[in-house]
């Protein structure tokens, strides 16, 4: 029962190389929190519904917990402890506190990887294109009205009332 | 002193009421925000400890049977297992936690893993450690359990009939708890009545609020001391340790709770001391760490649901100008396969018994029973939630029934604000409010003089408009004392909270809270209360994020639950820092060598109000008594280590007569939607949505605006998909995201806010409880489903399916006899 099937892998996190041994059946998201501490991401179901995971695979927004750890190697990964430098806020966060964008927080990482990858693609997003670009992350403290109101503030746009 | 910056308030409807110069009523940036963003808050699944063990609980396939036998010799095979844990074994370390209820219920004998028998899909029978969380797992599949099934039982309803199933057989009834309400003259209300509208049945579905960080702790055991120390998210460690110590049987001081950050709560992380105490019988016994993460679908299984609740046969006394008298009703309420929490919630809605009307003549008999669904527990909005859709439900009704305007209808039996403080006929106060105002806003906000219009717009579109109002009190800040309406032997009563402020040696101002928040931003509100206070700037006081059994800065009734932190939290966290303010100003005065009156506190200096240059800084006055205090008086006794409890002045209740005021701060919550119906597929969209709230003095408005937006999405989601459904053998049919669906953001309407501040005459900052009031949306939209559909709604939630079926189905269930 037990698979015996580890393996070494290579990855980028957040511009850090790293080589582990990891179980194949590892999932991403638990090869991030455990296995290289990096607790930022978070895990809130177990059917890929939540976007709590949510990080850049080779610049691709995906869902940490719906891949294994071994499908990772090779690439190039950025998770929430990624944004920002020098311990300072890069915009996207700045808003998010500046519009009370969180509550417990929990949410919060998925959400700033899904509001980064949007803005990278389209810097002045639509509400609703906004809405669409976050619609894979579940908050359940504040029904996102002042997420969608910070990600409007950090693409320089004026904010819905 | 370094510098806040205070950001502007975005207008809101109503002109800011004055607000007093200083932090309090300001929007000051959170303090928790800045860890959060960066992904390095501490949630309790981040806390690693070396060899530790995680576990798998084996869970329950069956919803009601019996355990014949339970082996684990397969699963400790395994390489990498380190140990198990069975219901026998529960059974003989352990005694049943204690029940609340009289008998029956009290005869309920719930352990931490099922012992003997199964009562729920999901219920733990043993538990698995291994080095990892995925052998944890594998490894449970090799526990053989065998199960000797029996008949299910998933209708509370069906609980009470003559040979149903029995759960609990020690109780020998599936009844936990039962009794009569009866309040003012119920009879005396129908002979004067003009009307009496009946409505048969009316049910308030299964939801909860599913935080999306699930339970869990990490356990460690310190064998020399028998102490336990618990990283987790339990949101009232003061009450679970109550549980946990004497079914350990050991001292409550063994048992130590620390949290950070918790993922939300609302209410689903209190009843956790079963897995917990599992937990902890692990750690003892394998002699490591242990660690427990829910996973999705456990918490939505085996966690804690949302009270069930039906209401029958229910009777409305009305005059012939619309004004109501009162209601009689049977209640049947579900809690699921243990009361745990139980049965608070059979007293809890007697908070709100008129709801917002001015009802004299109240009749419930409630009953509350178990059936093999998942255990509930408080769920934000907690029973009051439940009992006001009740008096929603009932004004719609009536005002359908007899042709009445529902703002008008509203407007003639809500309580009005001249007559605040006021007491309901059960002896609650309302302290103060005033609730056709908030109406009025919500009803401009969502442009109601153009409703006619609007429906017509629609009509021509094939859709059908609905209008609804939701009223709601969040009754915040419990007299304990309600429980022993429930239970005359039971020992609680009043309510507290302590808080402890400190100034140390390097001039720092260091607070600690009982309080255990999980997102309501405590260390900001606290830090805007102590710098008002002290004369500093919330920059300036490092208030420790969440709690600590050793901080020895909690009570026995601490926690973050029942919408109180303004009140109970911030009203410790006053007394504490006005405690160490005088002592402060004692100690500069001597120093400085003048009287305390001439001392004051400001700019983060103990200075002369007469020659603001003889001043102290904070700095030296801490350093002076920590590390440098030879000189000072012998008999000078201050500790610059003020500890503070904060009690809200309660009586107890009249047991005879279910009587007495069983909370102090009513918040109000009024809200109006708009929506549209596709009569042709039962799909409906809310259109327009506004939500008013009054929370009296706002401490800080973000904040608050923040709780009324994730509270109403919380309700729009139980008013329109989430139901936790169960088949005819007990299975959940909807246990994770995917089948359960919770709002995401597409699917949340615009919501305009609106507010109110009626200061609340009881509480130390004039503030009141908030966040639990967002169950408006549930009212508002089963009223503006049955405005559009123009039949009765008798159901919490209504998913298009349902609203499908309504639209063909007769309307019934409802009467109305003429007097
Ligand atoms: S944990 Fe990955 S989507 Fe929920
Ligand atoms: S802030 Fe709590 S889940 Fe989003």
């Amino acid at each position: 029962m037990t698979p015996e099937t580890a393996r070494t892998i290579a990855v980028d996190v957040n511009g850090v190389s790293y080589e582990r041994e990891v179980e194949a059946r590892k999932l991403l998201i638990h090869f991030l929190r455990d296995d290289l501490d990096l607790t930022g991401s978070h895990v809130g179901c177990d059917t890929g519904n939540c976007g709590a995971c949510s990080v850049l695979l080779d610049g691709v927004l995906l869902k940490s917990c719906m891949l294994l750890a071994v499908q990772a190697d090779g690439t190039s990964i950025r998770t929430v402890e990624g944004l920002g430098s020098d311990g300072e806020l890069d915009a996207l966060q700045q808003a998010f506190a500046d519009h009370h964008a969180l509550q417990c927080g929990y949410c919060t990482p998925g959400m700033l990887m899904s509001a980064s990858w949007l803005l990278e693609r389209n810097p002045r997003p639509s509400e609703e294109e906004i809405r669409r670009a976050i619609q894979g992350n579940i908050c359940r403290c504040t029904g996102y009205v002042n997420i969608v109101r910070a990600v409007q503030a950090a693409s320089g746009q004026e904010v819905s009332e | 002193m370094t510098e806040t910056t205070v950001t502007p308030e975005r207008p809101l409807v109503v002109e800011e009421t004055e607000t007093k110069p200083g932090f309090v009523g300001q929007n000051v940036p959170r303090k928790e925000d800045k860890r959060l963003v960066q992904g390095q808050g501490v949630f309790f699944d981040d806390v690693k400890r070396h060899g530790m063990g995680y576990v798998h609980f084996v869970r329950s396939p069956y919803g009601h049977a019996k355990i014949r036998s339970i082996d684990v010799a397969r699963a400790l095979e395994v390489g990498g297992v380190y140990g198990t844990l069975t219901g026998d074994e529960v059974a003989i370390l352990t005694d049943p936690f204690f029940e609340l209820s009289t008998p029956p219920g009290a005869h309920i004998k719930d352990y931490a893993l099922a012992v003997g028998k199964v009562r729920h899909v999901g219920e733990p029978v043993a538990a698995v450690v291994a080095s990892s969380r995925e052998l944890a797992r594998d490894a449970s599949e090799l526990v053989e359990v065998e199960y000797e099934p029996l008949p299910a039982l998933v209708d509370g309803e069906a609980a009470l009939a003559e040979g149903a199933p029995i759960l609990h057989e020690e109780a020998g009834s599936n009844v936990v708890w039962s009794g009569l309400f009866d309040w003012g003259d119920f009879e005396a209300a129908r002979a004067e009545a003009d009307h009496v509208v009946k409505i048969e049945r009316l049910h308030f579905d299964r939801f909860s609020s599913t935080p999306l960080e699930c339970s869990g702790c990490l356990v460690e055991y310190n064998r020399g001391t028998g102490q336990w120390t618990m990283y987790c998210n339990h949101q009232m460690p003061g009450v679970g340790a109550i549980w946990m110590a004497p079914a350990l049987r050991v001292g409550i001081d063994k048992l130590r709770f620390v949290t950070q950050d918790i993922g939300g709560a609302f209410g689903n992380k209190i009843c956790l001391h079963p897995q917990f105490v599992a937990c902890c019988l692990l750690a003892r016994k394998l002699n490591r760490p242990i660690q427990w993460t829910e996973w999705r679908t456990d918490q939505h299984t085996a966690n804690a649901h949302g009270n069930e609740r039906t209401f029958l046969d229910v009777e409305v006394p009305v005059k012939a100008d619309g004004t109501m008298l009162g209601f009689s009703v049977r209640a049947v309420d579900d809690c699921g396969a243990f009361p745990r929490y139980e049965p608070l919630g059979c007293i809890i809605w007697a908070q709100v018994t008129p709801g917002c009307y001015r009802w004299r003549n109240i009749r419930v008999d409630f009953t509350q029973v178990v059936t093999n669904k998942s255990p509930v527990s408080p769920n934000r909005g907690y029973s009051r939630m439940q009992h006001l859709w009740l008096t929603e439900r009932i004004v719609d009704i009536v005002a359908r029934e007899l042709g009445l305007d529902p703002v008008e209808v509203r407007k003639r039996n809500y309580v009005r604000t001249e007559e605040m403080p006021y007491e309901t006929p059960n002896g609650c106060i309302y302290d103060s409010g005033d609730y056709a105002r908030c109406l009025d806003i919500a009803l401009e906000l969502i442009d109601y003089d153009q409703l006619e219009e609007r429906r017509r717009d629609a009509e021509a579109r094939g859709k059908l408009l609905g209008f609804g109002i939701g009223s709601t009190l969040d009754s915040g800040t419990n007299n304990f004392g309600q429980s022993t309406l429930l239970n005359p032997e039971l020992q609680f009563s009043g309510n507290n909270e302590v808080a402890t402020v400190k100034l140390d040696i390097f001039g720092e101002i260091v607070v600690t809270l009982g309080t255990v928040p999980q997102g309501q931003g405590h260390e900001t509100t606290a830090a805007q209360v102590v710098a008002d206070i002290l004369g500093c700037t919330p920059d300036d006081v490092n208030v420790r994020p969440g709690h600590d059994t050793y901080w020895n800065s909690h009570a026995g009734l601490s926690g973050t639950y029942a919408s109180q932190f303004a009140v109970t939290g911030l009203g410790a966290v006053k007394g504490a820092t006005e405690k160490l303010a005088a002592e402060m100003r004692k100690l500069a005065s001597l120093v400085l060598g003048c009287s305390e009156d001439d001392i004051e506190l400001a700019e983060g200096q103990a200075r002369m109000k007469a020659n603001p240059e003889a001043a102290l800084p904070f700095m030296a006055l801490g350093a002076i008594l920590n590390a440098n205090n030879a000189g000072l008086p012998t008999d000078l006794d201050i500790t610059l280590n003020a500890r503070y409890m904060y009690r809200p002045p309660f009586e107890l209740p009249d047991k005879e007569r279910k009587y007495g005021n069983l909370t102090l701060t009513y918040a109000t919550q009024i809200h109006a939607c708009l929506i549209e119906v596709d009569p042709e597929t039962g799909g409906y969209e809310i259109v327009d949505y506004a939500a008013v709230d009054d929370c009296g003095k706002r401490i800080h408005p973000q904040i608050v605006e923040g709780q009324v937006h994730g509270a109403t999405a919380q309700a729009l989601g139980a008013a329109t998909h989430e139901i936790f459904a169960y088949d005819e053998d007990g299975n959940l049919l909807t246990p994770n995201f995917y089948d359960y669906h919770v709002p995401h953001a597409l699917d949340m309407p615009p919501i305009k806010n609106g507010y109110i501040e009626s200061e609340s005459p009881f509480t130390p900052l004039g503030a009141k409880g908030m966040g639990e009031g967002g169950g408006a949306g549930i009212h508002a939209v089963c009223a503006a489903l049955q405005d559009a559909l123009g039949k009765t709604v008798t159901r919490s939630c209504n998913p298009y399916h349902r609203v499908w079926e309504l639209l063909r189905s007769e309307d019934r269930g409802v009467t109305v006899q003429a007097r």
